[in-house]
């Protein structure tokens, strides 16, 4: 029994990094795509129908482009942080329910990898040590635009953390459990019975936080466009690069599916189309981010502390006591 | 057996991480490494069941060892080594050794003696964070109190101390008032 499960754990690590991990290729076609409609151009359309194949070129360049060390870097630690950011945000991953449970050849497979009963905490928390992946990269880099990407990148986690901790809070304790499963059980009775119709407030600061915890546009700071460089990623190339990238692209994916599940009511009473249904609340998150980053500019590092601190906090404590007093 | 595994996995990570963090006078290797041992510790709590425990782990030290990062930034530059000043070696390692061996000895001994017990033994694993607040909010409640009044005590130091202009809101300014913040600033530099 012991052996079994432990097959079917490695294999669902292995689906779960591949399908995302090519997700996150195809991630980058879509954003030049949407980008590219909503600002009137046409996007990448050479390689391959529509340009699909654009993925995989910049994949083969990614992976064939030379991995560059430059001189005065801490090596070690340059070396490591892409890995930290990519490997984050798939252990993250681990507590996600992707699917409802279903059956196939007689074997009943659940499309979690670990069910610990303090899901959310747990992802959270990974997500939160990805931070390190820039801001070891900004710091080893000894590139001072570098440096301040990584000290902007830790202003920006240290502060959103809070919100997203508090936002999250009055869902939390309205379920009564911290395992994402519970949650969808808690939604199960359909569209009327999602959390979000009771609790909208807290809805919306953990969305606006999910852009802070990703790093997007208009929370686009540990690389900021207006300095032309990249950021923490100035000084790298080749697949260490690539490997923030898709660090950065799971982590869309991942905060799609918590939020989907948490608050929209995720996979329902777990048939077909209520899975069906939970791919299209992440699609449509998904798409959320894209579009923002076409729609709106970067705000400034000092406005972004403004919002943070003086307006969404203050309204996620009240929103947690309102939550409070109508329990009781 | 995976059990056993993943104990002397992590134990063996952490302890090299700690060696780590301390023999290394490479500011950015000294802080990784404290960050990657906190989190391996965390694998501890998960394998005793204690899943709380463990996410409340990388939460915080997470959290904290930015914070430490940041005076790292702050005060060195970080791609350099760090040229300690190295006094008498004799009496570090002396008395670093007999620190850690009182340590060992204060928990060890109540183990050795036997009389350890779990005051509130964990029942029911799934319920760990209920058992977690039950126990705070009964048995430790006064502790508990305590120890949030120093975090605001904290807080509020730390208000007064960083907030001289924190009536003004540069992000509410235009750009005629910042500029003439910044005139009067240097009036009063030329003045004084």
């Amino acid at each position: 029994m012991e052996i079994a499960y432990f097959i079917e754990t490695i294999i669902k690590i292995v689906v779960i990094l591949l399908i995302f991990s090519a997700l996150a290729g195809i991630g980058t076609y879509f954003e030049r795509k949407v980008l590219a409609f909503m600002q009137r151009r046409l996007g990448p359309v050479n390689v391959g129908p529509f340009g699909l194949l654009q993925v995989a070129a910049d994949g083969i360049k990614l992976f064939t482009k030379e991995d560059i060390i430059p001189t005065s870097v801490v090596g070690r630690i340059f070396k490591i942080a892409p890995v930290i950011t990519a490997a984050t945000a798939f252990m993250a991953a681990a507590a996600i329910p992707f699917l409802p449970s279903f059956t196939i050849f007689g074997y009943e497979v659940h499309p979690i990898v670990a069910d610990i009963n303090i899901g959310i905490l747990y992802i959270l928390g990974i997500m939160g040590v990805g931070l390190y992946g820039p801001l070891l990269g900004g710091m080893a880099s000894a590139n001072k635009f570098s440096l301040l990407s990584a000290a902007r990148g830790a202003a920006v986690f240290i502060s959103y953390e809070v919100i997203t901790g508090l936002s999250i809070l009055a869902p939390i304790m309205m379920v009564g459990s911290l395992s994402l499963i519970d949650f969808n059980q808690y939604q199960s009775g359909g569209i009327t019975s999602w959390i979000v119709w009771s609790q909208p407030v807290a809805f919306i600061l953990f969305w606006i936080a999910a852009f802070a915890e990703t790093g997007r546009t208009p929370f686009h700071l540990i690389a900021n466009d207006h300095e032309i460089i990249d950021g923490f990623g100035t000084e790298y190339s080749g697949m260490r690069w690539g490997l923030f990238f898709i660090g950065e692209y799971a982590n869309m994916f991942f905060i799609s599916f918590v939020i989907s599940i948490i608050f929209l009511g995720g996979y329902g009473d777990g048939s077909f189309l209520g899975a069906l249904g939970l791919l299209g609340k992440v699609a449509f998150f998904f798409f959320f981010f894209l579009w923002t980053r076409a729609a709106w500019p970067d705000v400034r590092p000092d406005q972004l502390m403004w919002l943070c601190w003086k307006v969404l906090m203050p309204i996620a404590v009240i929103n947690i006591v309102i939550t409070g007093i109508v329990m009781m | 057996m995976f059990e056993a595994i993943a104990f002397y996995l992590f134990a063996f990570l952490t302890i090299t991480m700690f060696y780590i963090a301390v023999t290394t006078s490479q500011a950015l290797y000294a802080l990784s490494a404290l960050a990657a041992g906190m989190i391996f510790i965390s694998a501890f709590f998960f394998i005793l069941g204690a899943d709380f425990l463990g996410a409340v782990q990388i939460v915080v030290y997470s959290g904290a060892v930015m914070a430490l990062y940041a005076f790292g930034m702050m005060f060195f530059d970080t791609t350099r080594e760090v040229k300690e000043k190295q006094g008498n070696k004799a009496i570090i390692i002396g008395l670093s050794t007999l620190a850690a061996l009182m340590v060992v000895v204060i928990v060890a001994a109540p183990i050795v003696g036997n009389n350890i017990e779990a005051l509130y033994p964990s029942v029911d694993a799934t319920k760990n964070v209920q058992e977690v607040g039950m126990v705070l909010f009964t048995k430790y409640l006064v502790p508990f109190e305590v120890a949030a009044v120093m975090l605001l005590v904290a807080m509020i130091a730390g208000i007064v101390l960083a907030g001289k202009k924190m009536d003004l809101s540069v992000t509410l300014m235009n750009e005629a008032e910042i500029m003439m913040m910044k005139e009067e600033d240097k009036n009063k530099k030329a003045h004084s």
